[in-house]
């Protein structure tokens, strides 16, 4: 009898032709088959709906979770409803089901221990116990250096809760991977030349583009949820997609234009597309003239940054460039430059963006139908409580005057002042952190694995073992989102909603809600005033009342929706509109990084090239994964249990490497990859790169599914361009080569 | 009446939510598939296209899975909807081999299971879960039969083809250009 084919196949009908497999499931080795899938489906009026909002990533789209008779969670679907899903969630939504259900999941509090022979090992801890302990060293460390000196870092909505009780406590010394090595030049360069920031959901006006630019940003490989259903919208309306991409992405597929760019060059093609706008007289002039600042300088800066100039760098030829500018014009103002999300990539990060943003003013594609629109959320009133002590010193003071356009605490930096080596003037001493697996999220391993040797204490709030939970000296088991109630969800949209979250179910094993675990540390602390309330809906009831519904009603359905009153969502309603810049306009030349010693216009500058027989790192988000946090999900591994290293054909010839294959690989600074890596040989990338999803290549045994399943691209960023505007850590700047031989056959080395 | 379902592949991303959909609404077991993704590349560097496919049971109207079944346990309901009666199936496999879709799994209970176009819905006026999960609407279900449902207007003016006519199964997943 034939096995079971796997979900997800490739057949190639290009070179090679062989039909290759994304994943080597092919009905070997585990299968998973515990009792919850047992029994027929049953229809939806036979189980109960309760309000969520999703946590496996940051969109934080509703739904509900369904749960049976017998107290079990079936599963979970999109609110209708809901701005951010539109009733519909996507892979990572829908499997988060796994979450709540995975075995290995964080049990009970942990604290390490040494053995007399100097080895260590987790011991189960009581509640009281592990909180006390780190309720004590928050004391002690508050007496020895400061509150300040406790650092803190966080992500997601369990970040939010610790974030309070740090603020409380008396730190402002965090910081969280999604700024410096996320969004944050996005969030700089927008800022200086809109006077807004761009926001999650983004505000993009995907849905009634005529045209959508996308510059290394691959809607379809990431889920944001909104944008994903939008891009379908735009295609079916036939909008022109024009995407810039190495890599011959999902949505490069999908596009009337795709230029398949020389990875470092996109500050070139940008300033070129800005020539053409300019010099052939075809750029939004009313919009310039109404609402710009500084146009005749950017043309004269682009004077000489023609087609034929960029095309020697980006190897896109002068044509394809001059044709996309045309389009874009044409399509102007309904044209969306995407921002992108994940955009540290060189160092130069801001100043891309920043090209972004002019590129935007040129094409007057700000504040009108089908270009950015102007968000709004809902302000939900703070519960009552003191006001935060004030704080000696915080994560901008840490930088002593570096990275002078951060607006949040860059990671890199809080890390580098816990090594004592480096000398900071405020030194990090112990380290909280909730909802974020450090080693696999920050480059700089062995910075990392230095700092946290340093540092006198570290607890770690997570609902899973994670890389970081292993380096923890108490470990604090979270409820999964199914679980508990949260912060009420107030995103930014074309109106403003608000979304509860809500326990489908009591906490499994003896995990607790992060809301809990915080209050219980700051009773301890003394900071009752601060968590004044013995149950979160309380907080979450007040909360309600004060913008006109109730707990009561929301747990009925779930989002509510609000009309605006921040004023139009589009820019032609406006009589009058003043940009929150230094000039009052949307800044082309841009005062602000001038006064900070910034260059007020983009410059291209060539960026290290691979050395003879290593490639490009790049590395990309699957629909499937979360970072590093959802491998273990069963649900969301068995659609993709490991990821692959992408190679050129032409690359792989030279190597002799079949499809498939298991390589190790090996970075300019020697670094490896902990395990192999299976060979992808395809046409979808060039061939001075390689590429592979992010977030695999675990290396805590805990994790039994995600254990050893391909290769860590975190652990080849060794090397990092630091952004000297906002403090990026541009991670694109990393070479690799293949090992066809087992590094570690001949020596037993430290893993992860 | 004729269930059908259509597939736009200009705006499916291979996202595989209609998998995990599917999964969590049928119990169906965790390393098993009632539905699937498959991405077609073609061409070289940088002349390239590709179309994602989500793939399941065809739901045939010439059905070899329902010929060559043993027991009657593969037969076929109103609307053309291709069961399996999970009791009368002795798990045989000669459905699965018949089959030129590979559409179909031994379930580690013993009987053959696949795609059912979730007709615990459909029968209470529902999509199937797939169908209404897909964050790209690329899928749609309906009567082929009736003009205005909604595989009937999304294959309106559009070209498709289907897998393997080459069988003569007479498949009723169709895939828009």
């Amino acid at each position: 009898m034939k096995t079971r084919r796997e979900f997800i196949k490739i057949s190639t009908a290009g070179v090679g032709a062989a039909a290759i497999g994304l994943q080597a499931l092919k009905g070997k080795g585990f299968k998973w088959f515990p009792e919850k899938f047992s029994g027929d489906p049953v229809s939806n009026e036979d189980l109960t709906p309760y309000p969520t909002y999703c946590e496996v990533c940051f969109w934080k789209c509703a739904g509900y979770t369904y749960v049976d008779k017998k107290g079990k969670i079936r599963k979970i679907v999109g609110n209708p409803n809901d701005p951010n899903s539109n009733g519909r969630l996507c892979p990572r939504g829908t499997g988060g089901i796994g979450m709540y259900y995975d075995e290995d999941r964080l049990k009970t509090p942990l604290i390490r221990e040494t053995r007399k022979d100097g080895s260590q090992y987790f011991r189960r801890a009581s509640w009281d116990e592990a909180l006390d302990k780190i309720a004590n060293k928050m004391k002690e460390i508050k007496e020895k250096y400061g509150p300040e000196a406790f650092g803190f870092f966080h992500h997601g909505t369990p970040g939010g809760h610790l974030a309070h009780l740090m603020k409380a406590y008396g730190s402002e010394t965090d910081a969280e991977p999604a700024y410096a090595q996320c969004r944050g030049p996005r969030s700089a360069a927008y800022y200086a030349t809109y006077g807004s920031y761009i926001g999650s959901p983004e505000c993009t006006d995907i849905r009634d583009t005529r045209c959508l630019v996308l510059i290394g940003s691959h809607i379809g490989e990431n889920m944001h949820n909104t944008q994903v259903q939008e891009m379908s919208m735009a295609i079916d309306q036939k909008a022109t997609i024009i995407t810039v991409d190495p890599r011959f992405s999902t949505p490069a597929a999908k596009s009337k234009y795709w230029l398949p760019i020389k990875p470092s060059t996109d500050i070139a093609l940008l300033m070129a597309w800005i020539h053409v706008l300019i010099y052939e007289d075809i750029y939004n002039k009313d919009f310039v003239k109404k609402y710009t600042f500084g146009f005749d300088q950017l043309k004269e800066h682009v004077k000489d940054m023609t087609p034929e100039w960029a095309y020697g760098i980006t190897t896109i030829e002068p044509d394809l460039i001059r044709r996309t500018a045309r389009e874009m014009a044409g399509h102007a103002p309904a044209v969306v430059i995407h921002p992108g999300r994940h955009v540290v990539w060189y160092g130069d990060d801001t100043q891309r963006e920043r090209a972004m943003g002019i590129l935007t003013g040129l094409l007057g594609a700000w504040g009108y139908r089908g270009s950015l629109y102007i968000p709004e959320a809902m302000e939900i009133p703070k519960f009552p409580q003191p006001p935060y002590p004030e704080t000696k010193w915080n994560w901008k003071d840490l930088n002593e005057g570096r990275f002078p356009l951060a607006t949040m605490g860059i990671t890199t930096e809080i890390i580098r002042a816990s090594v004592p080596k480096y000398n900071y003037k405020h030194k990090v001493k112990a380290w909280l952190s909730a909802g974020t697996n450090l080693p696999l999220s920050m480059p700089d391993k062995p910075l990392f694995k230095e700092a946290v040797q340093s540092i006198e204490f570290f607890a770690v709030i997570d609902t899973m073992p994670m890389e970081v939970t292993g380096y923890a000296d108490v470990v604090l088991p979270e409820a999964t989102y199914l679980e508990r109630y949260d912060f009420i969800r107030a995103a930014q949209n074309r109106y403003p909603s608000i979304a509860l979250r809500m326990p489908a179910v009591k906490p499994k094993y003896e995990s607790k809600p992060a809301w809990w675990i915080v209050k219980q540390i700051g009773e301890r602390l003394g900071l009752h005033d601060y968590f004044n309330y013995d149950d979160y809906s309380e907080v979450l009831d007040w909360q309600f009342k004060q913008v006109g519904t109730s707990l009561e009603e929301m747990k009925k359905i779930g989002v509510k929706t609000f009309p605006r009153t921040s004023g139009p969502l589009y820019l032609d309603d406006y009589e009058n509109f003043e940009f929150n810049t230094n000039t009052g306009k949307v800044e082309l030349y841009s005062t602000e990084f001038e006064s900070a010693g910034f260059n007020p216009f983009p410059v291209y500058k060539p960026h290290p090239e691979p050395p003879q027989n290593f490639y490009r790192l790049i590395y990309g988000r699957a629909p499937m994964h979360t970072f590093s946090r959802t491998q273990n999900n069963h649900n969301l591994w068995d659609l993709m249990k490991q990821n692959t290293v992408w190679v050129h054909p032409s690359v792989a010839n030279l190597w002799s490497l079949k499809n498939g294959e298991k390589v190790w690989l090996k970075n300019q600074d020697g670094a490896l990859t902990d395990f192999s890596v299976e060979v992808r040989v395809t046409e979808r990338i060039r061939w001075d790169s390689v590429y592979m999803v992010h977030g695999f290549g675990h290396s805590d045994k805990k994790l039994t599914r995600a254990y050893g399943r391909g290769a860590s691209d975190e652990k080849m960023i060794t090397h990092y361009a630091m952004d000297p505007i906002m403090g990026g850590t541009g991670m694109r700047v990393n070479f690799v080569t293949f090992l066809k031989e087992d590094p570690y056959k001949n020596k037993k080395e430290d893993k992860g | 009446m004729r269930y059908a379902m259509a597939v736009d592949t200009n705006k499916c991303v291979g996202c595989a939510d209609c998998v995990v959909a599917c999964q969590t609404e049928n119990l169906v077991p965790n390393g098993y598939c009632r539905d699937w993704i498959v991405e077609n590349v073609e061409g070289a560097y940088p002349s390239l296209d590709m179309k994602f496919q989500s793939e399941r049971c065809n739901h045939c109207e010439n059905a070899p899975c329902v010929r060559c079944c043993p027991t009657g346990a593969s037969h076929i309901v109103e609307g053309g909807i291709v069961l399996v009666t999970h009791d009368e199936c002795i798990g045989c496999g000669a459905c699965i081999e018949s089959c030129p879709y590979d559409a179909r799994y031994v379930h580690p209970e013993g009987y053959v299971d696949k795609c059912t176009f979730c007709i615990h819905r459909v029968d209470k006026g529902e999509n199937p879960a797939c169908v209404d999960v897909c964050p790209t609407y690329c899928l749609h279900f309906g009567d082929l039969d009736d003009p205005n449902s909604e595989v009937s207007k999304a294959m309106k003016d559009r070209s498709w083809y289907v897998l393997a006519p080459e069988a003569g199964t007479n498949p009723q997943i169709y895939f828009l250009r």
